[in-house]
C-alpha cells in the first residue's frame, strides 16, 4: 500500500518526508517498546507507535523502516521531525488510536510483520 | 446570474469558498439523495440540500457545482466546512426551506 | 485524447463515509490535468464515485483500481462484503439494501448502479454472497465529447 493512501486512510498529517509518500510498504506493525521494534522490525515496513522521542526515528532508520505513524495525535518534537526530514523518512500523525489505525490497515489487506510469539518460541527452541 | 447576486437576494450566508462568489450559476438541483444529485445536477448548478456531512463537498467537487446551499437552518458539520475550504467549494446556508429557496431561485430566472 | 499510462489501487474502508470519494476525485483531477473532455471526465468521476460509495455503504473493505491508457479508462471496484443476493433486484431503480445510517446521510437512493450503467461504456457486476462484489467498468470516448460538447449522461 502506498504511504499516500495510508495518509488518507488514517486521516494523518504529514510532518516530514513528503517526498517519500509515493513509496509502497508491504507490511506494518504497531509497537510502543523500542526493544520490540529491534526484535520484530522488518525492512520496508510501516511502524505505528505512540512513542515520540527522537530515538524512535533513529532506531527506525537503522531497521530500514519505511515510515512512521504516530497515533493518538501525538506529535514528536522538532528534533525528531528534523532528523526524519534529513533521513527522508515520512512521519505521519493520525488522530486515531493504535488499535483503530492498525485495524483500518489490516482490514484493507496490509499484512503484519509481528507474528505469534508462540510460533517464534517454537522456532527459537 | 452570479452567485453574489443570488446570495444577496436570498439572504444566504457564505460559510466557505467566499472567494468564488463571483461564479455564474447555470441552474439548480434540489435533492437530499446524493446519487440523485450525481445523476441530475449539471456543472455550474447550485445544489440545494439539507444534508450537512462532508460527502456533499465531494459531490460538489466531482460535478463542478457552483455552490451547495444548505437549507432549512441546517448547520454544516465542521468537517464539511473544513473540507469545503480545503477544496475551494462554496457552501452557503439559509434558514428558508428547500422549497422556498427553489421557488425564489426559479423566480429569479435560475432554471 | 491520449491518456498517459497510469494505474493505482485505492483502498476503501467500509463505513468510513468521510474518507470515501478519493478515487473519484483523483481520477477526475488526473483526467483534467491531461485535458480529457469535460464530459468524459464527468462520466468517469460519477461512476467511480458510485462504485466507491457502494463499497463504503455495504462492504467491510475494498479497493477501486483505476487504469488509464490511451483513449480508455478501466475501473474495477472490488470488495469483501456481503455480496448481492439478487443482482436483478439490485439493478432495479430505487432498490437499495443500504443501512438506516446510510439513508439518513442521503445514500441508498437505489440509483448507484443505474448511474454507473449510464456513464460507463462497459459495465459488469459479479458477486458471491458472503464473499463480496466486483464491478468492472470501461470508459471510451463518445461522439460529441469535446470542450463545449453536449452532456452524455442526461
Amino acid at each position: 500500500m502506498k504511504i499516500s493512501d495510508i495518509v488518507a486512510l488514517l486521516e494523518a498529517d504529514v510532518l516530514a518526508g513528503r517526498d517519500g509518500l509515493e513509496r509502497e510498504v508491504p507490511s506494518a506493525g504497531g509497537c510502543d517498546i523500542i526493544s520490540d521494534l529491534l526484535f520484530f522490525g522488518k525492512p520496508g515496513m510501516l511502524l505505528l507507535t505512540g512513542l515520540t522521542q527522537p530515538s524512535v526515528v533513529r532506531t527506525a532508520h537503522l531497521m530500514d523502516i519505511a515510515a512512521i505513524v504516530f497515533v493518538r495525535g501525538k506529535s514528536p518534537d522538532e528534533r525528531a521531525i528534523e532528523l526524519a526530514e534529513s533521513l527522508g523518512m515520512p512521519l505521519l500523525v493520525s488522530p486515531h488510536s493504535l488499535y483503530d489505525c492498525c485495524g483500518r490497515l489490516y482490514v484493507l489487506g496490509l499484512p503484519g510483520v509481528i507474528g505469534s510469539t508462540r510460533r517464534l518460541q517454537a522456532e527459537c527452541a | 446570474m452570479q452567485l453574489t447576486e443570488i446570495a444577496r437576494t436570498l439572504d444566504l450566508t457564505a460559510r466557505s469558498g467566499e472567494q468564488h462568489l463571483s461564479r455564474d450559476v447555470a441552474g439548480g438541483c434540489v435533492s437530499d439523495l446524493l446519487s440523485y444529485a450525481m445523476a441530475n445536477a449539471h456543472a455550474g448548478d447550485v445544489w440545494i440540500t439539507i444534508q450537512v456531512h462532508p460527502n456533499i463537498v465531494g459531490v460538489a467537487e466531482l460535478l463542478d457545482l457552483t455552490a451547495v446551499i444548505v437549507a432549512g437552518g441546517q448547520e454544516p458539520e465542521k468537517a464539511t466546512l473544513d473540507k469545503a475550504k480545503e477544496q475551494g467549494i462554496a457552501i452557503l446556508t439559509s434558514r428558508e426551506t428547500a422549497f422556498t429557496l427553489a421557488g425564489r431561485l426559479y423566480e429569479l430566472g435560475v432554471r | 485524447m491520449t491518456l498517459r499510462s497510469f494505474s493505482h489501487s485505492y483502498p476503501v474502508l467500509g463505513g468510513a463515509y468521510y474518507l470515501a470519494g478519493r478515487a473519484a476525485s483523483d481520477v477526475k483531477r488526473r483526467l483534467g490535468e491531461q485535458k480529457a473532455p469535460a464530459e468524459f471526465a464527468r462520466r468517469v468521476a460519477i461512476a467511480t464515485y458510485e462504485a466507491e460509495m457502494n463499497i463504503c455503504i455495504h462492504a467491510i473493505s475494498g479497493e477501486v483500481v483505476i487504469v488509464m491508457e490511451g483513449e480508455r479508462v478501466d475501473v474495477v471496484a472490488n470488495d469483501r462484503g456481503p455480496g448481492i443476493a439478487d443482482i436483478g433486484l439490485a439493478l432495479t431503480l430505487g432498490y437499495s439494501t443500504a443501512s438506516e445510517k446510510a439513508r439518513t446521510m442521503g445514500f441508498g437512493a437505489g440509483l448507484g448502479f443505474a448511474n454507473m450503467q449510464r456513464c460507463a461504456d462497459r459495465f459488469q457486476v459479479s458477486t458471491q454472497v458472503g464473499i463480496g462484489t466486483r464491478v468492472e467498468m470501461t470508459f471510451l470516448p463518445r461522439p460529441g465529447e469535446s470542450p463545449g460538447g453536449a452532456e452524455p449522461c442526461s
